[in-house]
């Protein structure tokens, strides 16, 4: 027993909150990096989380191709929808006040969430886990399932992968560039545009990967993003939008800091991190890892 | 009030007078909650530039006061929508003490994070009723007067808690502090060189629109005897910034024109389940696309006179 609880239940408690944490990491990414270069909070971002998702579940269902050709396939067709969403619409927005980008992508949101909603019914819709990593192994102290391990060792790995590309590559250092001043990077002949249009698509793929990730362990629903997006809008308030360290870390805390409140005090834990939100606004408004305007 | 609103003025409380003898009374009656709703709203983001995306928690948590202390502790309507409103008032002392900490974009998530904070407070809490709600509230007689259970006696009350509300925000809109709002608005590092407290004059603005909010959600609950989580749910929340924005961001009588509208087209595509969303998520889009002036909006730039 630890603290009057058994350790089974912790751990487990535990391992979910890694798991929620995870896609509150890797969602929350996105929307950072997106909001660097395009200004644009995405509300969208639920809604593509769930497209990932059914996508994976249309490439079973359709086509026979299971979850390692959808953690493939997810992300580009995702995030070529999204690439069209900048250049047909977003894209009109730049000049004005960031708030029409809000609204403008949760307009988006609703018609998405709305149309699979008609065709799909809220109930949700079985995605079985890849026969590759059913099962679990004994740590002793715990059972480990298979799948759960993946999606956080996969997801950690995505989330590395990206801090490392921005942070450390040439690439990474014209995007980062771009978002202090983007007028600058254009006159010395980057298409900044044309960045601007990858990178939404790139955020939009990941929200993708983890709607892939999801599908198996909570189901393939229309509305799986909409109450997401909300929460992993209170953790990029706590984070703040400014590191990409800062995502990752925050997501993956948040997440733990829901699973032991399920343990401590499970009346609490739908609201835990909206809390640890105010609490943080009242002590440092920027947000853990932001910078203060 | 400016001569041709004033006109424009006499003319919608017109229509409404003649209103329910015309159209059923119960749909004028939600119109004109949520027209106040709408106004209430659009007073933070029309004149203060804030977008609160979290406002069904004044909404809503003023419905289930205003349900609770009719129905369990029996006051007259009038004492529990003044309660209602109270408890909305509250709550915007402390969301908005919050969200003004932050600018922008992150206002509204913050705002919509805390009032989804409220969403499962409700959902849980005993008093609430959860998924049922609060329940054949009663409408009580007003002043100890007047029977509410009258459909067109509730009528001409709800027109009249409209009315004030209007007016209100309408004073509030023309006077000194709705000037300096703009101020702030327009440029917030001016406005506190001239020595105005942005913050004090945020929050100010920000508990009144909650307060109205919630004046709009107690008269809903003894209208619909009903209080639910439906009102304080973020479609809820994106249901107001619709209203506003299609009837025209910052305009007097838009909001008004943009919640009758959306309020009209949801009952009438009722049958059509998911499809209503669609269709919201579809003026969203092109409103902000096409169309960011509103209906109100578009209206007052063709006669280039403030609507």
């Amino acid at each position: 027993m630890i603290l009057g609880i058994p350790p089974q239940a912790l751990f487990s408690q535990l391992l979910i909150g890694l798991i929620n944490g995870s896609f509150y990491a890797m969602l929350s990414l996105g929307l950072s990096v997106i909001f660097g270069l395009l200004n644009i909070i995405n509300f969208t971002h639920g809604a593509q989380y769930m497209l990932g998702a059914f996508v994976a579940y249309f490439l079973l269902q359709g086509v026979g191709l299971g979850h390692w050709w959808a953690l493939l396939l997810a992300p580009i067709a995702v995030g070529l929808v999204g690439v069209l969403m900048e250049r047909l619409l977003l894209q009109r927005l730049y000049g004005l006040d960031h708030l029409y980008g809000l609204l403008l992508t949760f307009g988006l949101g609703l018609i998405i969430q709305g149309l699979f909603r008609n065709s799909f019914g809220s109930s949700g819709l079985p995605y079985a886990i890849p026969s590759e990593l059913t099962g679990g192994r004994n740590l002793g102290f715990m059972v480990l399932p298979n799948y759960r391990a993946w999606v956080i060792v996969f997801s950690l790995a995505i989330c590395l992968a990206t801090w490392f590309v921005i942070e450390r590559t040439k690439l990474g250092s014209y995007l980062r560039a771009a978002t202090e001043n983007p007028g600058l990077v254009q006159a010395f002949g980057v298409n900044v545009p044309r960045m601007i249009t990858l990178t939404y698509g790139f955020g939009v793929a990941l929200a993708a990967v983890a709607g892939v990730l999801a599908a198996p362990i909570y189901q393939v629903n229309p509305l799986m993003g909409a109450d997401l997006i909300i929460v992993v809008f209170a953790v990029v308030v706590i984070g703040g939008m400014g590191s990409i360290m800062g995502s990752i870390v925050t997501g993956f805390g948040l997440g733990l800091i829901e699973g032991l409140t399920k343990v401590f005090y499970p009346e609490a834990s739908n609201t835990v991190i909206f809390v640890i939100m105010a609490l943080v606004l009242l002590v440092k408004p920027a947000g853990l890892f932001g910078r203060a305007q | 009030m400016a001569g041709h609103q004033a006109v424009v003025f006499a003319l919608m409380a017109l229509a409404l007078v003649v209103g329910p003898f015309v159209v059923y009374p119960v749909f004028l009656m939600k119109a004109l909650c949520f027209a106040l709703f709408a106004c209430a709203f659009n007073l933070l983001i029309g004149y203060g530039g804030l977008l609160s995306f979290g406002h069904a928690a004044y909404l809503g948590s003023a419905g289930y006061m205003t349900a609770h202390a009719a129905k369990v502790w029996g006051w007259p309507p009038e004492l529990a929508i003044l309660a209602g409103t109270a408890a909305a008032a509250g709550l915007g002392v402390v969301i908005g003490a919050l969200a003004i900490r932050r600018q922008g974009i992150y206002f509204a998530m913050i705002t919509l994070a805390l009032a989804q904070m409220l969403y499962f407070f409700f959902l849980q809490a005993p008093f609430t009723g959860g998924e049922d709600g609060i329940q054949a509230v009663p409408r009580g007689m007003l002043l100890g007067l007047v029977d509410l259970r009258n459909p067109l006696a509730m009528y001409f009350t709800v027109l009249a808690i409209f009315l004030a509300g209007f007016l209100l925000i309408y004073r509030t809109i023309h006077s000194p502090f709705g000037q300096v709002l703009k101020a702030i608005r327009e440029n917030e590092p001016r406005a506190l060189s001239l020595g105005y407290g942005a913050d004090q004059y945020k929050l100010i603005a920000f508990v009144l629109s909650a307060a109205l909010s919630g004046l709009a959600g107690g008269t809903k609950a003894i209208v619909f005897q009903l209080a639910s989580l439906t009102d304080v749910h973020w479609t809820m929340s994106g249901e107001v910034v619709l209203m506003t924005l299609l009837g025209g961001l910052g305009t007097v009588f838009g909001p008004v024109v943009g919640a009758m509208i959306v309020i009209g087209l949801e009952s009438y595509l009722a049958q059509l389940g998911a499809w209503v969303t669609v269709v919201q998520g579809a003026i969203f889009v092109l409103c902000v696309l096409a169309f960011r002036r509103g209906v109100v909006g578009e209206l007052a730039h063709l006669l280039r006179k403030p609507l």
